[in-house]
């Protein structure tokens, strides 16, 4: 990845310094996370000093209002139930409250929902080997029937759950996988994209790494878990954190699937609770800061795979 | 050791997974769709019966069917230039500087992406609500009475709109922002030393090379809006009136609340035909644009 401070037009005020790498390059861990204070006085003395300082205005006011719902979604699960439907609203709890939250999972049963979630998740993660393994083949051999194989992927990629939704319903039915987790969880195991974006990161993986590999007398399951699995972490770190939050926040399949109370989701619970209780935001908020919460942190954590993931993907 | 078998055992795994409920399901809704299937097959399949294209002819003869099909139009045309000029946009600001700050701000605008619709559809109902909703309250202070978000028909569609452009546009800033880094310094640095502008190499350069990019979102924008779903479902139900009934929603009532599996079926294959000609479209114009 091109630093984008080295640059002809640059006026260089600081003596020349090692070049911050962006934070968001792989290949960081050599340098010392340099602070980019002289890049940046040298990039304004170019351009001038207004013009990044009103983009940066304009930008947090556009990031407040974007992160204003998730704001009031937690200040309001704190707020006791008369405080949340009073007129004016207040932005703050006046008298903050635990018990929205203990009431979800004593009176309403979300201790199951949520375990129910991540056990979901978990089972996409066996989803992510199956599609790691087909993204390899299609990106490092040649095979009768590839082509209209990876046809099939790309053609998946466009078909909407709603389309497939009531065949495998009914498919799901007939083997008596209503209502079960493996049901929730095994139409969306593997993705067409998923698959797509390993073929895609695979392809750039040097073929005389595996050629050295085989001649060294390894195994294709072997070459494939100790020098190709290793060799894609950027793309598996991207993979499980997608993986992760399409299980956690999957809706439809999930509501069409489980009828019965033992197998539902967050999701599920949270849409089924907005129709059953008719007036109580504090409960609705507390159960929406339980579902979004755990995502945010996935998200803080992972989040420059994320951005590198989709760099890497060849979308360019 | 290395079998012509071999890439077959790599690949078999997702791809039976990915044709048994990527492919097949379809070739299985396209025979049901011929058939009056309803709830009284799980009882006895002998109630299943061959009805031809009676369940296309009555579909569209459906008013409620054109509804659905009109609204989600209707959120297509309006919400895929909406979400890719918005997102393009906060992409190209965000991009003007790598300082932390940006990066701080950054992870703001990805947020509603990556958080589950129906939590925040939920905490937006209750921005909307009319008695108590922080909306209002704010309006109020311009003098604007009460607005009906969620119960004047009209309203209720941009209501509903809003939430999902607010949705959208955070994957796809990401997806800019790394196409962005592709872009080539060179081209902007030559560009500055021939005197253009900020918004010219913008214009003239950055644009030009993002193409890709830009038919990418735009593709992945409409087939999610044709699949719009989450938002309505939970913030309306598809009302007032059938104003935020998306083809969708219209689907998932007639198949599993009025259990009109055959009936939903041939509207299922109705949107699956109109996505797969709206993309088959999209990629012909994108051909074109590169000769």
């Amino acid at each position: 990845m091109t630093s984008r401070l080295s640059g002809r037009t640059e006026v260089r005020i600081a003596p020349r310094t090692q070049l911050p790498a962006e934070p968001d390059a792989g290949s960081t861990r050599n340098t010392p996370p340099a602070r980019p204070r002289t890049a940046r006085r040298s990039v304004s003395a170019s351009r001038g000093r207004t013009l990044p300082v009103a983009i940066g205005i304009a930008l947090a006011a556009g990031a407040l209002i974007t992160a204003f719902p998730f704001f009031w979604m937690i200040a309001s699960s704190f707020k006791p139930q008369r405080e949340a439907v009073q007129y004016p609203p207040s932005l703050l709890p006046q008298a903050p409250t635990m018990e929205y939250f203990v009431r979800l999972f004593t009176e309403l049963d979300f201790g199951r929902y949520f375990v129910n979630t991540i056990i979901v998740v978990f089972i996409g993660f066996v989803g992510l080997l199956l599609m790691a393994m087909a993204g390899y083949a299609f990106a490092k051999f040649d095979f009768r029937g590839r082509k209209v194989l990876f046809f099939f992927v790309l053609a998946t990629m466009m078909i909407p759950i709603q389309v497939t939704m009531i065949p495998t319903y009914l498919m799901l039915n007939g083997m008596k996988l209503t209502n079960t987790l493996v049901g929730i969880a095994l139409p969306t195991l593997v993705s067409g994209f998923s698959v797509f974006l390993f073929r895609q990161f695979m392809s750039t993986i040097p073929t005389e790494l595996l050629e050295a590999a085989r001649l060294d007398g390894a195994g294709e399951f072997r070459t494939f878990w100790q020098v190709v699995l290793p060799m894609s972490g950027p793309i598996l770190a991207v993979q499980v954190v997608l993986t992760f939050i399409a299980g956690w926040n999957s809706f439809l399949w999930p509501l069409v699937i489980a009828s019965d109370q033992q197998s539902y989701t967050l999701s599920v619970g949270l849409a089924l609770l907005n129709e059953q209780i008719a007036r109580n935001p504090s409960l609705q908020m507390a159960a929406a800061s339980i579902m979004v919460v755990p995502i945010l942190i996935v998200f803080i954590i992972f989040q420059r795979y994320v951005v590198q993931g989709f760099a890497l993907s060849g979308l360019k | 050791m290395r079998t012509r078998l071999t890439p077959y055992l790599f690949v078999s795994p997702a791809m039976i997974l990915l044709i048994a409920f990527g492919i097949v399901p379809i070739l299985i809704a396209a025979v049901i769709s011929t058939t009056n299937m309803n709830i009284s097959a799980f009882m006895n399949w002998g109630n299943v019966k061959f009805i031809g294209i009676d369940n296309y002819t009555k579909l569209f003869a459906d008013p409620a069917f054109w509804n659905s099909i009109g609204n989600t139009a209707l959120f297509a045309v309006v919400g895929v230039p909406a979400i890719l000029v918005l997102s393009l946009a906060v992409a190209l600001l965000l991009n003007h500087s790598q300082n932390r700050f940006f990066q701080v701000l950054r992870s703001f605008y990805f947020i509603p992406a990556i958080t589950a619709i129906v939590a925040v559809s939920l905490v937006w109902g209750y921005l909307y609500n009319t008695q108590f909703g922080v909306f209002n309250y704010l309006l109020s202070f311009v003098g604007i009475g009460p607005v009906q978000w969620l119960s004047d028909p009209t309203l209720a569609k941009f209501s509903v709109g809003l939430v999902a452009v607010w949705r959208g546009t955070g994957l796809n800033i990401i997806i800019f922002l790394a196409a962005l880094q592709a872009v080539p310094k060179e081209y902007l640095e030559a560009a500055a030393l021939d005197g253009a502008s900020g918004w010219k190499k913008i214009v003239s350069i950055t644009i030009p090379l993002l193409r890709f990019a830009i038919f990418f979102v735009g593709v992945t924008t409409t087939i999610s809006w044709l699949q719009f779903f989450d938002e309505p479902f939970v913030l309306t139900d598809g009302g007032p009136l059938g104003a935020t009934t998306s083809a969708s929603i219209f689907l998932y009532k007639e198949g599993f609340r009025l259990n009109q599996f055959g009936y939903a079926s041939a509207g299922s294959i109705v949107l699956f035909a109109i996505i797969a000609v709206v993309t088959l479209v999209q990629l012909r114009v994108k051909g074109n644009d590169d000769d």
